[in-house]
């Protein structure tokens, strides 16, 4: 089932053409990694329908339905969430409020000020659920702030988890990171993400992690899409080949 | 799929917090026999400074937005006493305080409603300017206002006029009343104030605070959380004023001037804008320190200015901050 | 209102007295609002020291007139006296940046609003301890120019005066700053602080450098009302809420927007003391709410 489409989506930043008439389709439950030199546009892709930015023409519909104008809130209650690139966490708060916040948001509990936000079970529940999902909940009262950055990177990842999106972007979320904790992002991120039936489209510059991990594979180059296909269709493509050739070696 | 237990979850205990609490309050209501009536009046007025400065921080400490036109909200809590008792001859401190309450709270809001669509240097540049207002306001109508002299308020009667004080010895037994009378209605607010910031609401303007981006990415809705905080934040204040001008007994258009509003913005950094208890602390030795100043030397003003910048340099976490840090280094030193 | 019996050109003269006397305070207006303008788009610092810098200008001024006075200089000489009461300003305000200022650039935006603050507490006392409570005037160098008479009346020159060096700093300023060497290190730091060092600017220079222009202008803003209007406790702050909201209304960090913030503001000031006095202020006010509701960088600002 196809759950989101972009028709001829386009945004322009004075000359540069971040997207120039992107038709993106992503379909339920896949694990989609979205790669392309810098530049290539897929974080502007990925603003624009996550609502950071508004398209200059085009359509986005999410699940049949038109949302080119909702508001950042209308695409997070219709079930779409984001990470950041440059890790985003409340870090004056704990661990475990950084993911509570989320649920709390999600649940539309933000407006209670009468009560003890640690005095509600149910949340505090699905938190710590959450938290050990993403091999956190040791850190769970730990300041956000004080994190190692593979930590961080987990508990961005773990945030916009925790809106239990139908549709999930993460914006290179192992950039930054050693080798090794890239590896133990990933596989964590992908496993919990497919164990909760997730879409995920991963914006991704480390090609090994790409091959690994996706389902599917999509190529941006200039503002437009290059190639779409599974790991073996894209390794094959002389296109990808003589791009990735020219780009610098993966983060 | 296999899925991870979850840990039980461990429910921080707030009994040590809650005896803390206590014995303060039982410290409080013991005081006026152990110090004079001048202490006791001291007092009153640095757990108002105290109020003041809870409301303000909930701006500044919880939702990163620095005002400098807070003294808005205390002059109207203030004034709307002194003109309830002049032109409706109303006596009662209930009446004060449940009528000053929802005015405080309709300026709030509409100040807020104003500030809110913008930061930082902005938003205290808009603050300010309201405030402003105000004053100029208090000064032009005077007729209404009292002008520069401002306006006289009798004491109250307290209790449902249970209470009041004419004769002699009244002066005496009305600081002392009303000296507990404000303990209670301060008790009130901190426990208000504290489960405010602790319940999901004020997870969510520490949220927008830390991050408005990532928050905004939670489906928050940054302006009305703001707005929300803001309202809170200058009724709170105005509380102080009320309960602050039948202790004075005269409101003038000082209280409305901006330096007033940098006065409860140095309580709040005095104590430590960071912790909860910090501007309660912070409005407490302010008023000591103020009164201090004011009694020693005719330039007060310089000797302020120099604990405000000294403290900036030294001590930018406030006392709390700075006494939290100590005992942070002394219990890390016990372990090593 | 004037009354049926007053003759056309009577009007118009009167008309014309009120707009010189804009223009008077629109320069001392702008004189401040720009030094304000100045170093918040170097510094990024709102200095809320200020109105007190202006104060210690006019006093300074009004004090070195009284001196002069005593030693008995003549009259001519005594506008020397004004650049000197800027400029002793400006020494001011380079001691007080290295100290005061620079050990905040790396923290918080709120505590540099808190130190200057600090800073205006300690000078509102420092007037107060260097010159007493009473107001101190320098009429002699006002009484020094003759009145002129425009279409019958009367009209003290030194306003013209005024208006002339108001002119002229706005035009210097824009000269130093768009068409002078030190201009382009100014705007460079004043957009990317980091790059401009990477470049090898001195950029703790520029911005002492920076201050201390600030500081003049706002010196020779007290400096050249003060033979006008004595110089009195409280000055500063009253100043500084004005210079406020000139700067609202044309953007902080523009310096046409304290131009034109600065003709606004002193029309309207001046146009509402003749038909609404009650409430001048606070109509200033509003207008500045106003212009940061529906433009919030003001007129000429960028974010």
């Amino acid at each position: 089932m196809v759950l989101l489409k972009t028709v001829d989506l386009r945004k322009q930043f004075g000359e540069t053409r971040a997207c120039d008439g992107v038709n993106f389709i992503v379909n339920e439950g896949e694990f989609l990694s979205l790669v392309g030199s810098n530049g290539a546009g897929k974080t502007s892709l990925v603003n624009l329908i996550s609502a950071h930015l508004q398209p200059d023409s085009g359509q986005i519909l999410f699940r049949d339905k038109d949302i080119t104008f909702t508001t950042v809130t209308d695409r997070i209650k219709a079930g779409i969430a984001r990470s950041f690139q440059i890790v985003n966490l409340f870090d004056g708060l704990s661990v475990f409020d950084n993911v509570a916040l989320s649920i709390f948001s999600r649940e539309g509990k933000t407006s209670k000020l009468a009560r003890l936000a640690e005095r509600d079970d149910e949340v505090a529940s699905e938190a710590l659920e959450v938290l050990s999902q993403f091999g956190l909940a040791s850190k769970s009262s730990a300041v956000a702030g004080g994190l190692a950055q593979g930590e961080r990177k987990l508990l961005d990842v773990a945030i916009a988890y925790a809106l239990r999106p139908k549709l999930l972007f993460l914006d290179e979320p192992t950039s930054g990171v050693s080798t090794h904790d890239k590896a133990q992002i990933m596989d964590t991120v992908s496993s919990v993400v497919r164990a909760g039936r997730v879409t995920a489209v991963v914006i991704e510059h480390d090609m090994d992690v790409v091959f690994r991990y996706s389902d599917r594979i999509v190529m941006m180059h200039e503002g437009r899409f290059l190639a779409d296909g599974t790991p073996d269709e894209i390794r094959a493509n002389k296109d990808v080949a003589s791009i990735l050739l020219g780009a610098p070696l993966a983060s | 799929m296999m899925k991870p237990t979850a840990p039980a979850i461990t429910r921080r205990s707030h009994v040590p917090l809650m005896a803390a609490a206590a014995l303060a309050f039982i410290v409080l209501l013991l005081l006026p026999a152990l110090i004079d009536l001048y202490q006791v009046q001291l007092l009153t007025y640095g757990l108002i400074a105290a109020i003041a400065a809870l409301g303000f921080n909930l701006l500044l400490g919880y939702t990163g937005l620095l005002s400098f036109g807070h003294s808005a909200f205390f002059g109207i809590g203030a004034y709307t006493v002194a003109f309830l008792l002049r032109y409706l001859d109303i006596h009662s401190m209930e009446l004060y305080i449940l009528i000053g309450i929802p005015i405080a709270a309709l300026t709030s809001a509409l100040f807020g409603y104003i500030c809110v669509r913008h930061t930082r240097i902005f938003f205290g540049i808009l603050t300010l300017a309201l405030s402003q207002v105000l004053y100029s306001l208090a000064l032009k109508f005077f007729w209404v206002t009292g002008g520069t002299d401002g306006l006289r308020v009798a004491r109250p009667t307290l209790l449902a006029g249970l209470l009041s004080f004419q004769g002699a010895g009244s002066f005496q037994h009305f600081i002392n009343s009303y000296y507990y009378y404000v303990v209670v209605v301060f008790a009130i607010c901190v426990v208000l104030m504290w489960v405010i910031v602790h319940s999901p609401f004020g997870k969510a303007l520490q949220a927008i605070r830390d991050n408005e981006v990532r928050a905004r990415f939670l489906g928050l809705r940054i302006r009305h959380f703001r707005w929300a905080a803001f309202l809170i934040s200058g009724t709170f204040t105005g509380l102080a004023g009320i309960l602050w001008v039948p202790l004075n007994g005269l409101t003038t258009p000082e209280i409305l001037y901006w330096p007033f509003s940098g006065e409860i913005v140095f309580a709040a950094l005095l104590g430590g804008f960071r912790n909860f208890t910090g501007p309660i602390i912070g409005g407490i030795v302010f008023n000591y320190l103020k009164t201090y100043a004011i009694a020693t030397t005719e330039y007060w003003q310089l000797l302020l200015g120099t604990v405000l910048v000294a403290l900036v340099l030294v001590l930018p976490t406030g006392i709390v901050g700075g006494l939290s840090k100590l005992a942070a280094t002394l219990r890390g030193k016990e372990k090593a | 209102m004037p009354n049926g019996g007053l003759a056309g050109n009577e009007l118009l003269a009167i008309l014309i007295l009120q707009i010189l006397n804009s223009l008077f305070y629109a320069s001392v207006l702008f004189l401040i609002a720009a030094g304000l303008s100045l170093i918040f788009g170097v510094m990024r610092i709102v200095n809320m020291a200020h109105g007190s810098l202006y104060a210690i200008g006019a006093y300074v001024t009004a004090w070195l007139v009284g001196r002069a006075i005593g030693l008995g200089v003549a009259p001519a000489w005594l506008f020397a006296l004004i650049p000197m009461g800027a400029i002793a300003v400006a020494l001011l305000g380079a001691a007080i940046e290295p100290v005061l200022l620079r050990p905040f650039y790396r923290r918080a935006e709120e505590y540099q609003l808190l130190v200057t603050f600090g800073l205006l507490l300690i000078l509102e006392d420092v007037v107060r301890l260097l010159w007493g409570g009473l107001p101190l005037s320098a009429d002699p160098v006002m009484d020094a120019l003759p009145i002129m008479r425009i279409g019958g009346l009367s009209y003290p020159g030194y306003n013209l005066v005024v208006i002339g060096i108001g002119a002229t700093a706005a035009v210097a300023l824009w000269l130093v700053v768009y068409r002078t060497k030190f201009g382009v290190m100014l705007r460079a730091t004043s957009q990317d602080r980091r790059m401009a060092s990477a470049l090898g600017l001195n950029v703790g220079l520029v911005y002492v450098l920076a201050f201390a222009i600030g500081c003049f202008m706002a010196g020779l803003g007290g400096a050249i009302i003060v033979p006008s209007q004595a110089a009195v406790l409280g000055m500063g702050i009253d100043a500084l809420i004005l210079a406020f909201v000139v700067v609202v209304i044309g953007g902080l960090g523009s310096l046409q927007g304290a131009l034109v913030g600065a003709l606004i503001v002193s029309f309207v000031r001046t146009a509402g003391i003749q038909f609404f006095p009650e409430i001048e202020l606070a109509v200033l006010y509003l207008i500045a709410a106003i212009v940061l509701i529906v433009k919030p960088t003001g007129l000429f600002g960028t974010a």
